[in-house]
């Protein structure tokens, strides 16, 4: 046995151990949403059942958490995506000599603790409504989405600022040079050019709020999200039917994984195959020219 | 000084922080140090307007007076609410001197119970983030200098994957491994180890492992960012001279990786100091961590300044933490959080 | 239809920066007119400046005898190929081309038949669906040109648009934008700091070096009768000798350098005592002659098949070239010979330093 195998297999052995650590203790959970036993657990495997998906799709609580959950998510897209744009253009814009303190103010959300963003935006909002009269807006639903919002914005500024780092903004004078108005150029180059990191923050921002647990516990008030449903559960007692809800989850995810996969694959080879297309067109016209 | 006096202020302060931006800018223009169209000459008005209004909107609405609040609010007593900006409602520390002393009828010196929740949540925050990069660097160098391009893609496939089941779960799934009835005292039973289950969440193991298992990911990317970026011929350069292994990565790769390894720390830090899943779900009765405090000083208690004292401790203990890291790795906050 | 462009006393400031410097000239329509310079001699900010991209800190830019202050780019007469050509890689070839006329609301079949009519017009009539990214260098080219002539602009402004091109095309290349301005018959102004690509297709050149117009005429003209140091120096290879005038005669000069006396003409009449060089090109620079001679060595000889390069080593340490042409090339010394070098008068020439 030389040196080099030994490398390999502890490089082995420490990949093993590192994603067992990382799955282990979800697989393990996942088994026990299966079992009959009351308790969550793996052994003794008293039986295989389907009831604790059962007692989980008629938890009435969950399914409200879950829709409350959906429509936040939805509500921070709405708000997160167009802020982390107008975030990352005006970027470029502010005098290089305000530029990190405005840096410094959009990206704090990003290094601010989630209970703490949680807990500013309750106390702003429950003042603030109160002296402005727009009562309506004192609204867990709505608090939580803003509190959300206020880093998910930031993770989507982020987005675009690395997309935009590669932009050649000689597009957009190539636009307004042939004549187009500067909304023209927004509408018909900018967001173009953007579109698929507006898909990537989008997607983040939504998965990003419906997993968050933090920030949304202070701001949803009275109301529930899935995330604060399930943190009351489980204070309350295990039962497999979380598990269930785990098995859940991990299985939407691990298709939306595949899917992600699959469109990707395709689209790589697309470019490969656009750019074979275009090494073609080149080797004909050095041999034309 | 009374609260309906300063509190105008509060309100006004972002408004005068913007007049100065504005007023810079003009100034820059005026002495020519700017040259160009103008803002809105540049975006068109309508587009231009849409990124003003949405920048304001989450700058001034959504992050700085929510925290000029907090901040407000961490200074003022509690009262009811009839005596808001009332003779009573005075900016004093007392909500900080009861993170320090108690409260003041009680006979112990110091708040001990608040004070050590504190300094444990810090000690064991660091210790996490130093166990977090320890475990995480070696397959972020592996993902980014060995491994081939395919293999590399599975593997963020599968980081990525357990890190959309939420904290609540992660959480849960300790629980269900170190409850005493969990699958490891199960089998440490079974295995002759021990006479009677080991109380591993009254012990605070549960929480420590949940706790490090919970933000890992957030460790491997910007590692594994960082040195990808690294060209494979530095390292094949210093092994040709041949330096040891250990001292590669000491002396070439960890200074390459720096803005990586702050970014990775200083996240991880952040989140775990601020954790509040992991301590619910994992902790014992008398565990002790800080954010379950804080959330416990709202709902609980009911005593929102001192919550928002409690809160803005921890945020001053990150800012710290960030300032802490960007000094000792020579680096600006847009390399920390690219 | 085509328009003059004048530029009238022109300064471009960046803070304390002065790209352009009082810049004047007036380019006449349907000209092919090149601004030549090395990196950094203002002369993309004057081809910006006549886009509109930037406004001048003082002075006037009048395209068709209209002042321009105050147009943005977008009102202008005029469509910019940018040095990175900045095709929309989000739209196909067509759609590029069909831009100029989608934002003045032209209708979608009116779009697509300008598109087609100017793809033939550029020889890419069968790739019009195709997105830009399959393209070869060439084709990404001619489509650049199709997109800025969709408009029907009357100045075209090209920002060194050869500079990516592999050499032998970018040969080919200026052919074809030469017989295209000749069909379409609109002014071109052409920025490049490659003099052969200036010399073979404008009409006029203005040299341009440190914000300066240092010198407008012809090719022929800025090649055979520089009028300042810098454009001796950097149009074409020249041999410069510095010295001092020693007397004048009729519009001839004699430059007293540190290797000897040598006559020259005297363009700008310069006075004896006056600081001068004197430029000699290499192809008038003849081994063995004994009229202006001097000695050197010879330290290198590149043959290049039609031509070779000989290097030498003047005797105060100065490098020299001397370029051999046709049947001269056999008489090329060998290396470490020492010759003698002559020149007519009438080729050489003597102007102040720069």
């Amino acid at each position: 046995m030389n040196s080099r195998m030994i490398n390999r297999i502890m490089v082995g052995f420490y990949l093993v151990v590192f994603f067992a650590y990382l799955f282990g203790p979800l697989v393990i959970m996942s088994i026990t949403a299966f079992n009959t036993s009351p308790y969550p657990a793996v052994m003794p495997f008293e039986g295989f059942t389907l009831e604790w998906f059962r007692i989980l799709f008629a938890d009435k609580d969950m399914m409200i958490g879950l829709q409350n959950s959906l429509r936040i998510g939805v509500l921070v897209v709405l708000i997160s995506v167009p802020c982390g744009l107008a975030g990352a253009i005006l970027m470029h814009q502010v005098l290089p000599r305000l530029r990190n303190y405005y840096y410094i103010v959009v990206v704090s959300p990003v290094l601010t603790p989630g209970v703490i963003i949680g807990i500013s935006t309750v106390i702003f909002w429950k003042d603030f409504t109160a002296a402005t009269g727009a009562s309506f807006l004192y609204d867990g639903l709505i608090l939580a989405s803003l509190g959300q919002s206020s880093f998910i914005s930031a993770y989507c500024m982020l987005i675009f600022l690395s997309r935009l780092q590669r932009f050649d903004h000689a597009l957009e004078e190539a636009g307004l040079d042939l004549g187009a108005s500067n909304a023209q150029v927004f509408r018909h180059i900018l967001i173009p050019y953007l579109r698929p990191a507006i898909l990537s923050a989008s997607v983040m921002a939504f998965l990003s709020s419906f997993e968050n647990y933090n920030t949304t516990t202070f701001a949803i008030l009275a109301d529930k999200t899935l995330t604060t449903v399930l943190a009351g559960r489980v204070r309350q007692g295990s039962t497999p039917a979380i598990s269930a809800l785990a098995v859940t989850i991990i299985a939407v995810t691990v298709a939306g994984t595949i899917v992600y996969e699959l469109i990707k694959r395709r689209e790589d080879a697309r470019k490969a195959a656009t750019m074979r297309r275009a090494q073609d067109a080149e080797r004909l016209e050095m041999a034309a020219a | 000084m009374l609260a309906s006096v300063g509190h105008p202020f509060v309100l006004a302060l972002p408004v005068v922080v913007l007049a100065m931006f504005l007023w810079i800018a003009r100034r820059e223009r005026r002495l020519g140090l700017v040259q160009g169209p103008g803002y809105f000459q540049r975006n068109g008005v309508p587009i231009g307007l849409f990124l003003l209004i949405a920048v304001l909107a989450w700058a001034v609405f959504m992050i700085v007076l929510p925290q000029l609040f907090m901040i407000e609010l961490s200074f003022r007593p509690k009262l009811p609410p009839s005596q808001t900006f009332g003779p009573r409602d005075v900016y004093s520390l007392q909500n900080y001197h009861y993170f320090l002393y108690g409260s003041p009828t009680s006979s112990a010196n110091w708040n001990t119970v608040h004070l050590r929740a504190f300094w444990q949540t810090i000690v064991a925050s660091i210790v996490v983030t130093f166990a977090n990069f320890a475990l995480c660097y070696p397959l972020a160098f592996y993902m980014a200098q060995v491994a081939g391009a395919a293999r590399v893609r599975f593997l963020l496939l599968l980081l990525i994957t357990p890190y959309w089941v939420n904290e609540i779960l992660r959480a849960f799934a300790f629980r269900v491994m170190f409850a005493s009835s969990g699958l490891i005292n199960k089998l440490l039973l079974a295995g002759g180890l021990v006479a009677e289950p080991i109380d591993f969440l009254g012990l605070d193991v549960g929480m420590y492992a949940g706790l490090g298992y919970a933000y890992m990911l957030l460790m491997v990317f910007p590692l594994y960012n960082a040195i990808e970026a690294m060209p494979k011929a530095q390292i094949e350069a210093a092994r040709d001279l041949g330096a040891p292994w250990w001292h590669i990565h000491l002396f070439v790769v960890m200074p390459f990786a720096r803005p990586g390894i702050a970014s990775g720390c200083t996240l991880v830090f952040m989140l775990t100091a601020g954790a509040l899943a992991a301590p619910l779900v994992l902790g014992g009765p008398r565990s002790l961590w800080f954010t379950p405090i804080v959330y416990d000083r709202f709902y609980q208690a009911f005593h929102w300044p001192q919550g928002s004292a409690y809160a803005l401790i921890l945020l001053l203990t990150c800012i710290a933490f960030v300032l802490a890291v960007m000094r000792i790795g020579k680096l600006s906050l847009v390399e920390i959080t690219r | 239809m085509t328009a003059d462009v004048e530029l009238e006393a022109v300064t471009v400031r960046f803070g304390t920066f002065t790209a352009v410097e009082n810049a004047s000239l007036k380019i006449e329509g349907g000209e092919f007119f090149s601004f030549l310079g090395p990196s950094g001699c203002g002369k993309t900010t004057i081809l910006r400046t006549i886009s509109g991209f930037i406004e001048p800190s003082s002075g006037q830019v009048r395209i068709g005898g209209r002042d321009m202050r105050g147009i943005g780019a977008n009102k202008r007469p005029t469509a910019l190929i940018f040095q990175s050509l900045a095709l929309f890689p989000m739209m196909t070839v067509a759609e590029n081309v069909a831009y100029g006329l989608r934002v003045r609301g032209a209708s979608k079949s009116a779009r697509m038949k300008k598109a087609e009519e100017l793809l033939n017009l550029v020889a890419l009539g069968d790739q019009g669906g195709k997105k830009v990214d399959e393209l070869s260098g060439g084709q990404r080219q001619r489509v650049a040109i199709a997109r800025a002539l969709a408009v029907e602009p009357q100045v075209l402004l090209l920002d060194e648009p050869l500079s990516a091109l592999d050499l032998k095309l970018r040969q080919h290349m200026r052919n074809e934008l030469r017989a295209i301005q000749r069909r379409v018959g609109i002014t071109f102004i052409y920025i490049t700091h490659d003099q052969g690509e200036a010399l073979t297709m404008s009409d006029r050149i203005a040299v341009m070096n440190a914000g300066r117009i240092e010198q407008i005429g012809d090719g022929r003209s800025v090649y055979t009768a520089p009028r300042t140091a810098f454009v001796a120096g950097f149009v074409g290879e020249n041999n410069a000798m510095r010295g001092k005038v020693a007397s004048v005669g009729e519009g001839f000069a004699v430059v007293e350098t540190p290797l000897g006396a040598f006559r020259g003409t005297n363009p700008l009449g310069l006075t004896a005592g006056a600081p001068a060089v004197l430029f000699v090109r290499p192809e008038a620079l003849h081994i063995g002659s004994t009229e202006n001679a001097c000695t050197a060595a010879t330290t290198e000889v590149a043959y290049e098949g039609n031509l070779t390069h000989v290097g030498l080593r003047a005797d105060d340490g100065s490098h020299l070239l001397v370029l051999l042409g046709g049947g001269e090339t056999r008489s090329a010394p060998p290396i470490g010979a020492r010759v003698g070098l002559g020149f007519d008068a009438a080729d050489a020439i003597v102007l102040p330093p720069g």
